[in-house]
């Protein structure tokens, strides 16, 4: 119990404190573009009522899923096939290596070329910046699987099923939530930049609606509430991680890495 | 002479690297009766691990062949199974002690009565029926070795072959193990191939122990060990005869680091 107090403790206090700040620093130095923090609290439950949370929370959210689940099926399906291949990282590497390298926000003129602004945009536009995280911790899981292992696998005649599903996806599975986590991120940032530029509605939309018409609180609450989603998402996630790589944990306690 | 189960023929494997060819093993031949119990010694560094590696089907020779079942080696074959020295590192860490056990089979498409009764017979026969439960890395280094040889066990195959299996354990754990081993040899009538250093395990252990040169390797000495059936750590190493293999084997090993060739060798004593 204390300890479960403890980490809580741990957890809040920076937050708390600069909370404090913000809200003594711009109670006490007002201005029209950082209005009081008290002000863009009480604002909030009035500018996100029902019918706004519905008419752009859940649609981003809904992009969000699509397109960060698309994002997972297409990176580690990817991330095996090339993890497996040598030949094939040979091929790709170029390739991979110089759309690794281009900034994802640079693509969605580009995108936005070819598919328009309608949704299928915005959904590609967040695949297409969160999906190298996964593919290459995919592809690294994949290599990084314990030669003894897949000897194992080897020696007692594993069929080509059973190795994927029994020793390279379990296998590479730590490495992959890495990426996944890092992809999560990626994905908010890419989904309000997709709603910033023509768009009809979005968190991202809404945010710089308000900003066009100077309506700063409201402005100010929405990156608020960009962010506490966030944070929400990824608790979520590391809850799902926690389940899925119970046995990880256990294995990194207790082995030391000489096996 | 009776069916042969494994033959090693003309065995050559070679390595280019950068700075030529290195031959591991030059000119390797013996042969497995089925039921026997053999041991591998020879200097560090010989391709003991190499030469079993070939066998396991795990690395293409280079030269010659191997055959098992009368067919030659090309991938790992069926009945065969192999217990790894890292133990730690061959164990599924996502799978419980049961499932590991049990996986082989499931791939092997064994029907799942059966494949329970396996895997019960299995991890009893090595004291481990109360972890079946358990994750492997919640087990201490000789228990998970057990896992390792259960799911060997499970798996019935003809021939067992075992790459210093307890070179990494420490030594009375090291001799429990040797005698389950024994005794598992003797319930099930399976075929074991067993690789160490170790002289005095060697002996203790096997019927019959096969001397390696140093590289490029080839068979030494072949030596048949004429030693009770019924063996205990105690007694049997303490027996005469244990000490007279001992010395010869030992001295055979020290001719071996020395460059000893096969059909050079000076007679002993």
């Amino acid at each position: 119990m204390i300890r479960a107090l403890k980490s809580l403790a741990y957890l809040i206090v920076l937050p708390a404190l600069l909370l404090a700040a913000w809200w003594i620093a711009s109670t006490l130095n007002p201005s029209f573009f950082f209005p009081p923090l008290p002000d863009i609290l009480a604002e909030f439950p009035v500018t996100w009522d029902f019918a706004r949370i519905s008419a752009h929370v859940f649609p981003s959210l809904g992009r969000l899923a699509i397109a960060y689940f698309a994002a997972v099926v297409i990176g580690v399906l990817l991330g095996i096939l090339l993890g497996l291949s040598r030949i094939a990282r040979g091929l790709t590497e170029a390739i991979l290596e110089f759309m690794r390298a281009t900034p994802p926000t640079a693509m969605v003129p580009v995108i936005m070329l070819f598919l328009g602004i309608g949704d299928t945009m915005r959904v590609v536009v967040i695949i297409v910046g969160c999906v190298w995280p996964i593919l290459l911790n995919t592809i690294e899981g994949v290599r990084g699987i314990d030669e003894v292992l897949s000897d194992t696998a080897r020696t007692y005649r594993y069929r080509k099923t059973g190795r994927l599903f029994h020793l390279v996806l379990p296998g590479a599975s730590p490495q992959i939530f890495t990426g996944a986590r890092q992809a999560l991120a990626i994905a908010i940032i890419m989904m309000v930049i997709s709603e910033m530029f023509a768009a009809s509605n979005g968190i991202g939309f809404q945010i710089v609606q308000f900003q066009h018409q100077y309506s700063i609180p409201e402005m100010w609450s929405g990156v608020i509430l960009l962010g506490v989603l966030g944070f929400a998402l990824s608790r979520i996630f590391i809850l799902v991680e926690r389940r899925a790589l119970a046995w990880y944990q256990g294995f990194k306690a207790n082995t030391d890495l000489g096996g | 002479m009776s069916e042969i189960l494994l033959s090693v023929e003309h065995l050559r494997k070679a390595y280019s690297t950068p700075k030529g060819v290195t031959e591991v093993i030059h000119n390797l031949d013996f042969q497995l009766a089925p039921g026997e119990f053999a041991c591998i010694v020879g200097p560090s560094g010989a391709g003991k691990t190499t030469l079993l590696r070939s066998i396991a089907g795990l690395l293409p020779p280079s030269s010659g062949q191997i055959r098992f079942e009368d067919r030659v080696i090309t991938q790992p074959p069926a009945d065969m199974a192999v217990v790894f020295q890292e133990y730690g590192r061959s164990l599924f860490p996502w799978m419980t002690v049961g499932r590991n056990v049990a996986q082989p089979l499931i791939e092997k498409g064994v029907p799942k009565a059966e494949r329970e009764r396996l895997v019960a017979d299995a991890l009893e026969a090595v004291g481990l029926s109360a972890n079946a439960n358990s994750y492997p890395w919640q087990l201490s280094g000789g228990m998970q070795q057990r896992v390792a040889i259960a799911r060997a066990v499970a798996y019935e195959p003809r021939l067992l072959l075992m790459d210093e299996p307890f070179a990494a354990v420490d030594a009375q754990t090291r001799a429990d193990l040797e005698d389950l081993v024994r005794e598992l040899w003797k319930r099930l009538g399976v075929t074991v191939l067993f690789v160490t250093h170790d002289i005095e395990s060697s002996i203790y252990l096997s019927q019959r122990v096969l001397v390696l040169s140093d590289r490029p390797t080839e068979v030494l000495a072949d030596i048949p060990i004429e030693l009770p059936e019924q063996r205990s750590q105690l007694e049997t190493r303490m027996l005469p005869e244990f000490g007279e293999y001992r010395a010869r084997i030992y001295e055979l090993v020290q001719q071996a680091k020395r460059g000893a060739r096969t059909g050079s060798l000076p007679t002993v004593r």
